[in-house]
């Protein structure tokens, strides 16, 4: 026995639950996609997927050694997670040094300037992809077609998403019947044959990833719930309202980045609201958001945007929404 | 199942000592008698040194309302009162007697048989409580009597009974449960009594099968008593968590749970007032779990109040190589220790030996808004924000954020993936909060 006995407050014990794990669980769930865009846009993907990750870890690790002068957090995994997020969220065909530039702004402004892990209002991954968007306009929006240019890296055959496709056409008049006979059908969009950022192309490889992430309580389902139910319901009312200016609720919830916005960037929990009840609220704006911009912005996406939009509001929704109290309702019986 | 709704945690249950029978172990050489056995004002003592006293004797009578007796756990000789370190990690007030023979009290009732049949009025069982000396066994130490004086305009409608035994390791409770059933239902029913009330429920979670099963059929000839099985989750043994589990009814904040007409004990509690009441013996000795992950023999011995921890440890197989932190009490809510050189007072549960690998806090990172925190409070704060409020050192936010009602469960720290201290600094807060709303009332 030592001859003196450490004294401290209680809890003696902890759970096995650490950041780590969390983080390391949230790269595990992205496993699925990045495979699904591996396998679509083969060598370029993995090439951006690795620079990215390379680039965040490598930026993370030296504010905090030569800037903040701490003890490195890399190992948590968190820069990680932002690397394939930023990477997921670019089209095959972006040049790797602008893809660094959006590394850069992710985790140099976004993240290391508030303080690191845990502080930083804003998704770091989502403010490096509208960095880009902002910067670099044009090779942010043509989409190189998944399976046709694999193996080839420069040059490839580009277009537009769906929602471009879809957006521009009603905005030249064109009804919603004749442009999609132009977009991909409903199961090669479940399943990722359709152009688009590299993680924004299969569906259900996001969800599997989501399904993992609430099995191992990394997220609640909460957000991504109430995010999908909005814009399909919102949606869906337009659709009800005039079906030759408004794309049906299904093709709203398949394309573009609802999926992987709503599962992977709006449930990141440091910068999403602290109760379910504001957890609620949280997924509800960033879908009606994400519908405005859709439908009436300038943009043809709006799921970054929102989400960053509803990211400033987090601290207003803690405020007017905390968990339930014990005791606070009384009732007998 | 039944069980408590808002929050709750699964730390790993490591009952090591859940097949253990209640040993007795022998008398010390000197058994020395803490004067801070129970919430409130301390008893003032009776004897002098040189004085001789017997088992049972009254030593220290507690004179204020929340207040309670003390009474020798040995016979022999004061030798000293004088302040010793004792369990609270302090230099307290001690009465020390040198132990010859076991001389108990002739009024105490020796004898095994169980007797049923309670003669005492209501009055004269609170009586009895008091004069035994009697607190609330599961760790408070609360005095038992305060307890059971109903205030005026409020009734009870109902006696709950702790069978709970959530913390990690304890075994104490689910042994007395299991060797002592018959005098726990005599017990209940005395309390019962006291409070007028023709309603128990023992409430006891489903990892103590055994428990539930014994009980339950004890008490189907007793009418009004019933055992409720519970899912295990902790803290279910807190009182407002156990009596949502039980009746569905929520304690007001701030307010006791007579407010929704209920009046909890522990099992051990219980068996104390049967003794009392029923054998005029008071409390001079209870049950402790010995145990740990190193510890050789982890058992439940029942020891006298003042007889040194060693001699446990001792019984245990002696204290293990790699032990680096004792705990009085379990490994949530218990009290770690200083030294070895204590005795045994009657809120001390267990006494868990924690090797060095697992005494060593994990060193904290950022938080990093994961809010599970506050999905497991069961209270339903939040232990994050108030935990900041402590470092901005923001007293009225934490007041408004309920800091008061926490009932320092240390689920917070326990889940925490960033480790943060989140219970050491919501400790800080209640203090200083307390402090600011006793100058408020003044
Ligand atoms: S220690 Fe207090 S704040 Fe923490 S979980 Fe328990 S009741 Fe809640
Ligand atoms: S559990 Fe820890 S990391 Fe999570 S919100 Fe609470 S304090 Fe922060």
């Amino acid at each position: 026995m030592a001859n003196l006995l450490t004294i401290s407050g209680s809890p003696h014990i902890q759970s096995d639950n650490t950041t780590k794990k969390i983080m390391w669980g949230v790269v595990t769930a992205l496993v699925p996609t990045m495979l699904v865009s591996f396998w679509y846009f083969g060598l370029s993907a993995i090439i951006l997927t690795l620079t990215s990750v390379a680039a965040c870890v490598l930026f993370e690790y030296l504010v905090t050694k030569y800037l903040l002068k701490q003890a490195s957090t890399i190992t948590d995994g968190s820069a990680v997670i932002t690397g394939i997020l930023l990477a997921l969220n670019v089209p095959s065909n972006l040049p790797v040094w602008m893809l660094i530039i959006g590394a850069l702004v992710a985790i140099g402004v976004a993240k290391m300037t508030y303080g690191g892990l845990g502080k930083n209002p804003f998704n770091p991954a989502l403010v490096g992809r509208v960095f880009m968007l902002i910067s670099f306009p044009v090779n942010m929006t043509s989409w190189p077609l998944p399976m046709v240019n694999r193996t080839v890296l420069a040059d490839a055959i580009t277009g537009p998403t769906s929602l471009g496709i879809i957006k521009e056409g009603i905005a030249k008049g064109d009804t919603v019947d004749k442009l999609m006979s132009h977009v991909p059908n409903y199961l090669d969009m479940l399943i990722g044959n359709m152009g688009g950022s590299l993680g924004e192309v299969s569906a259900i490889a996001i969800i599997i990833g989501g399904l993992f992430m609430l099995f191992r309580k990394i997220i609640t389902w909460h957000i991504p719930f109430t995010f999908i139910l909005t814009v399909f319901l919102f949606t869906g009312i337009l659709y009800y309202a005039d079906p030759t200016k408004y794309i049906d609720p299904v093709f709203h919830l398949l394309a573009g980045g609802l999926m992987l916005g709503a599962i992977f960037m709006a449930t990141d929990m440091v910068t999403s609201p602290m109760s379910k009840s504001g957890m609620l609220v949280f997924g509800f704006g960033c879908g009606i958001l994400t519908v405005l911009i859709r439908v009436w912005g300038a943009y043809p996406e709006g799921v970054s945007f929102a989400i960053l939009i509803m990211n400033a509001l987090v601290p207003l929704i803690n405020k007017g929404f905390k968990s339930k109290k014990f005791g606070e309702v009384i009732k007998n019986g | 199942m039944k069980t408590f709704k808002l929050g709750g945690v699964h730390p790993k249950g490591n009952k090591l000592s859940s097949d253990k029978a209640i040993k007795a172990i022998g008398l010390p050489k000197t058994a020395t008698i803490s004067l801070i056995q129970s919430l409130g004002a301390p008893p003032e003592p009776v004897v002098a040194k040189g004085d001789k006293v017997k088992v049972g004797q009254l030593i220290a009578k507690g004179n204020a309302f929340i207040s309670s007796n003390i009474h020798a756990s040995v016979s022999g000789t004061v030798s000293k009162i004088e302040d010793t370190l004792e369990a609270s990690g302090y230099r307290k007030k001690c009465i020390v007697i040198d132990v010859e023979g076991d001389e108990w009290l002739e009024t105490i009732d020796k004898k095994p048989n169980i007797k049923l049949e309670i003669q005492l009025k209501k009055e004269e069982i609170i009586a009895k409580i008091k004069e035994a000396g009697i607190v609330g066994l599961g760790g408070a130490t609360f005095p038992t009597q305060v307890k059971l004086m109903i205030p005026e305009g409020k009734k009870a409608e109902c006696l709950i009974i702790n069978g709970v035994e959530c913390e990690p390791y304890l075994t104490s409770d689910h042994r007395i449960m299991l060797e002592r059933g018959e005098e726990l239902i005599v017990g209940v029913r005395i309390l019962m009594k006291a409070i007028g009330v023709d309603k128990a429920f023992i409430g006891i979670e489903n990892n103590k099968a055994d428990a539930i099963k014994y009980l339950s059929k004890l008490a189907k000839n007793n009418l009004g008593i019933t055992v409720v099985p519970l899912k295990v989750k902790y803290p279910q043994g807190g009182e407002k968590q156990l009596i949502k589990a039980i009746t569905n009814r929520e304690v007001p904040s701030g307010k006791l749970p007579i407010e929704v007409g209920c009046v909890v004990q522990n099992v051990g509690t219980a068996i104390a007032v049967y003794e009392a009441v029923q054998k005029n013996k008071p409390l001079f000795e209870r049950v402790v779990t010995v145990t740990g992950k190193s510890v050789k023999n982890p058992c439940n011995l029942l020891a006298r109040i003042g007889t040194p921890i060693s001699m446990l440890i001792e019984e245990a197989g002696g204290i293990p190589e790699d032990t680096q932190k004792v705990i009085n009490g379990g490994p949530m809510m218990g009290k770690s220790i200083n030294s070895i050189d204590i005795y045994v007072v009657k809120g001390m549960s267990g006494l868990l030996m924690m090797p060095e690998k697992e005494s060593k806090r994990v060193t904290p990172s950022n938080c990093i808004r994961c809010a599970q925190c506050t999905f497991i409070c069961p209270m339903g704060l939040n232990p994050y924000l108030i935990s900041q409020m402590t470092e901005t050192q923001n007293e009225a936010m934490a007041e408004k954020e309920r800091v008061m009602d926490c009932m320092e469960c240390g689920s917070c720290s326990y889940t925490c993936p960033a480790a943060r201290p989140l219970l050491d600094n919501i400790r800080v807060a209640k203090n200083k909060v307390g402090q600011i709303i006793r100058t408020r009332a003044k």
